[in-house]
């Protein structure tokens, strides 16, 4: 610790509350509590996955023709994007603590538009979903599930729905629920995520962060990571797994 | 030994954290953990005398084998609201939200909760929930019961499922809170030298709750968040009609709310392994096995959900390594009551009514954790599932076990919380009333259950009759019991005696500071030199003298 540090800790530094005894207390609490919240998220996706696996066990081939319909480059392009926004996250943590306000700012704003990218890019997804009446059960009043699914022998058409042998559009639905519930909880996070890093942003743009005080950005960071994580996960279960069946 | 001493004396306190600041503003929006403790005690008692009142319309109903009172409609929305109300509006946060957020701060010499502003945002998520669940009550109410099983739930139930789950969800946000300011704060925020092995073993066994309330809540989140699609969209997510399974509803419901009994009884373990040491002025036996007895109840018991799904399509085999984690699950219960026992052995017990209420958890607990073997066996289960044994069982845990450590330590830290000593002699009259009161209500459902007697019904067999006038007696008296306390403990705020720093003579830390404490607990922050329950060895009397009449005056 340098000596400025010591010095603030002595008077108290402006963003030491008054129920911790120094700032090194307050941060390992304020990271602590981010990480046991994490796991709660953890748990909470977990059920999500555990429906997941227990119904594309159930109906491979079902999953298998409902994934194949997902549009693959719309999703690699925001696995890209939310990894780059990972990357941009983790040097604002890292710019803070060195102190380097400006940097850190520009990190921010990175980070903050690369998430609404990601937000966009699913917002497009969601509405083809819509074009080809695929939102499950009448969650859409007048609009229930009920794909046009392509016939032996038509020419191919990507907003039909072609269905493997052995998948029926009933299960194909089962696929779809599991598809909203995920990406739509995921897309929930993102967009408290990116209410979050707006905060950041003005306090980081007052001024309010130093190399003494940043563990709101390293919390929100962490948060941040967690939620591209899940999405790390989510992209390969949703959209890779069983295209061979139709492509190889 | 010094530090001790210096804490014998705290100065007669002026201000305190009742007088500190007057007026409703300076209560809505307070961060102070014992402020937002009585926040919490009011808000459950509220929740609990509504659960009260279901109940008693339940026994009333079944003091006739026919459906006289409630017809079966009414009938199967009020024990379902009772089920509700009881588990996730009292029992749920009862000890930790109150006793834990006043006490654990105290305990371990901090100022407060690791995170303030977020423990006063967890109570009014928990008033935002419970006013939407009141709101589904008084709309139509829910009579799925409090299981909520699909189909039924999702697809032929003309009740208010969607909202009354919604209150649960939002509820469920207050305990994952409250759980994940307990852990931060046991981890972080512990006064010099008060290391892990010199924690009050209700420290521990908060620990070990706060992990299930963080591990455990979001997968009943979800869950209901499922459900609620279901219900909305009408996919078929656990409608097998749809493709979807049933049963994954059951394991998912249950992989929280088997959990979640231990949520009600672990913080009771440790309000009684405070009362038992400390009322038999004795070190507790075996102080380490009952501090990991708690984390492993707390692991074991997110391994044994499948017991609840017997009579399900689960697999027999499953159904066998359910049964047996469920054996072992008894196992570290098992151990922390031999070592209350044995901590009883030649001590000096002192019969106020905090003890009384230990004493007579010990006692009851023993019966609901035996009776619990009877259901974790294949065998037996299959007779006895969905009768009255299982209501008795679980009444004897969640009543005899969480609500007995409740009103305990109630008591027991009443003189801290309040300033005010409660009067001895109503209380040891209530605590016998309630015992009896409770034992006459629910002893006689175990015969009724294991002769064949079904739960949730309104009308039974009249052979069944007996059982259920003697049950019905036994719950007017503990109606009766519990208005006991509720009338003086409002009394003693007013006209209580004073009450002592040290009311017990006790040496836990919460004592080492004024009654009621300042707003930031202690003057100094507390250096701990001694072990928990380090009751002065005779050589060492002179030093620590808690027990010379002399020092009784301070």
């Amino acid at each position: 610790m340098s000596s400025e540090a010591t010095t603030a800790e002595v008077h108290g530094h402006r963003a030491l509350q008054h129920h911790f005894a120094n700032m090194e207390q307050q941060r390992e609490a304020g990271t602590l509590g981010m990480w046991v919240f994490l796991v709660t998220e953890l748990m909470f996706f977990g059920g999500m996955f555990l429906a997941y696996t227990l119904y594309r066990s159930m109906y491979p081939a079902a999953f298998a023709s409902a994934s194949n319909h997902l549009d693959i480059k719309l999703g690699t392009l925001n696995t890209v994007v939310l990894i780059m926004s990972s990357f941009t996250m983790a040097m604002a943590v890292y710019f803070t603590q060195m102190g380097r306000q400006r940097r850190q700012v520009i990190c921010l704003v990175l980070t903050l538009l690369l998430g609404l990218t990601f937000l966009g890019v699913k917002g497009v997804e969601y509405y083809d979903k819509y074009e080809d009446r695929l939102i499950p059960g009448h969650l859409i009043p007048g609009r229930s599930f009920d794909p046009e699914v392509q016939k032996e022998g038509e020419p191919p058409d990507h907003h039909k729905l072609h269905l493997l042998p052995g998948a029926t559009k009933d299960n194909v639905e089962m696929f779809y629920w599991i598809y909203f519930a995920m990406t739509g909880m995921h897309a929930l996070h993102m967009i408290i995520g990116a209410g979050l890093l707006t905060f950041l942003l003005i306090f980081s743009l007052r001024g309010r962060f130093d190399p003494e005080y940043h563990s709101p950005v390293e919390v929100i960071g962490l948060y941040w990571h967690f939620v591209d994580i899940i999405w790390i996960f989510l992209f390969p279960l949703l959209y890779l797994l069983g295209r061979h069946f139709e492509h190889g | 030994m010094k530090a001790i001493e210096s804490f014998e004396v705290p100065a007669p306190p002026k201000v305190n954290y009742i007088n500190a600041q007057y007026g409703l503003k300076s209560w809505l929006l307070t961060r102070d953990h014992k402020r937002i403790a009585l926040l919490y005690l009011v808000s459950i008692t509220f929740f609990f005398f509504i659960g009260g009142i279901y109940a008693l319309m339940i026994r009333l109903e079944l003091l006739t084998p026919q459906g006289d009172f409630l017809q079966s409609t009414t009938y199967n929305k009020v024990f379902t609201q009772h089920g509700i109300i009881m588990i996730f509006f009292f029992l749920i946060p009862s000890i930790p939200a109150t006793l834990g957020n006043f006490l654990i701060p105290m305990m371990i010499g901090a100022k407060d909760l690791a995170f303030p502003r977020i423990n006063l945002l967890s109570w009014y998520i928990y008033i935002l929930g419970g006013v939407v669940t009141i709101y589904a009550l008084l709309a139509g109410g829910v009579d799925t019961g409090w299981t909520f099983y699909t189909p039924y739930s999702t697809t032929f139930s003309n009740s208010y499922v969607v909202a009354t789950g919604l209150g649960i969800f939002i509820n469920g946000f207050s305990s994952i809170l409250t759980g994940l300011n307990f852990i931060v704060t046991i981890h972080t925020m512990r006064a010099p030298g008060m290391t892990w092995f010199r924690l009050p073993l209700f420290i521990w066994s908060h620990y070990a709750t706060s992990l299930i309330m963080i591990l455990g809540t979001p997968v009943i989140a979800i869950t209901i968040l499922l459900l609620a699609f279901e219900r909305l969209s009408g996919v078929g997510i656990f409608n097998p009609a749809r493709g979807g399974d049933p049963v994954l509803f059951q394991h998912l419901f249950w992989f929280y709310s088997h959990p979640a009994v231990y949520i009600m009884v672990l913080p009771s373990m440790g309000v009684i392994s405070e009362l038992i040491a400390n009322f038999s002025r004795k070190n507790i036996f075996g102080y380490s096995f009952v501090a990991f007895s708690s984390l492993a109840i707390a692991v074991f018991g997110f391994l044994v959900w499948g017991h609840h799904l017997f009579v399900t399509s689960q697999s027999v085999y499953a159904g066998m390594i359910f049964s047996f984690l469920s054996f072992a699950v008894a196992i570290p219960s098992a151990i922390k009551v031999f070592n209350w026992t044995a901590t009883l052995y030649k001590s000096s017990i002192i019969y106020d009514t905090p003890m009384l209420f230990g004493l007579g958890f010990i006692g009851l607990f023993t019966i609901g954790g035996m009776t619990g073997l009877f259901l974790a066996s294949l065998g037996t289960d299959v007779h006895l599932s969905d009768t009255y044994f299982v209501v008795a069982h679980f009444h004897y845990i969640m009543v005899g076990g969480a609500l007995m450590g409740y009103l305990g330590g109630l008591h027991y830290w009443w003189p801290k919380i309040s300033g005010r000593m409660y009067p001895e002699g109503w209380g040891r009259f209530s605590a016998l009333v309630i015992y009896v009161g409770f034992n006459l209500t629910f002893l006689p459902q175990f015969v009724a259950g294991y002769l064949g007697m079904p739960r949730r019904y309104h009308a039974y067999p009249p052979e069944f009759q007996v059982f259920n006038v003697l049950s019905t007696a036994g719950a007017s008296i503990l109606g009766f019991g519990m208005l006991i306390p509720a009338i003086y403990f409002v009394w003693s705020m007013r006209y209580g005696k004073h009450a002592e720093p040290n009311p017990w003579h006790l040496p836990g830390l919460e004592w080492r500071t004024s009654s009621p404490p300042p707003t930031e607990n202690f003057a100094v922050t507390p250096i701990v030199t001694w072990d928990a329950y380090e009751f002065a060895p005779p050589e060492e009397t002179e030093v620590v003298g808690r027990f010379r009449p002399e020092l009784e005056r301070i």
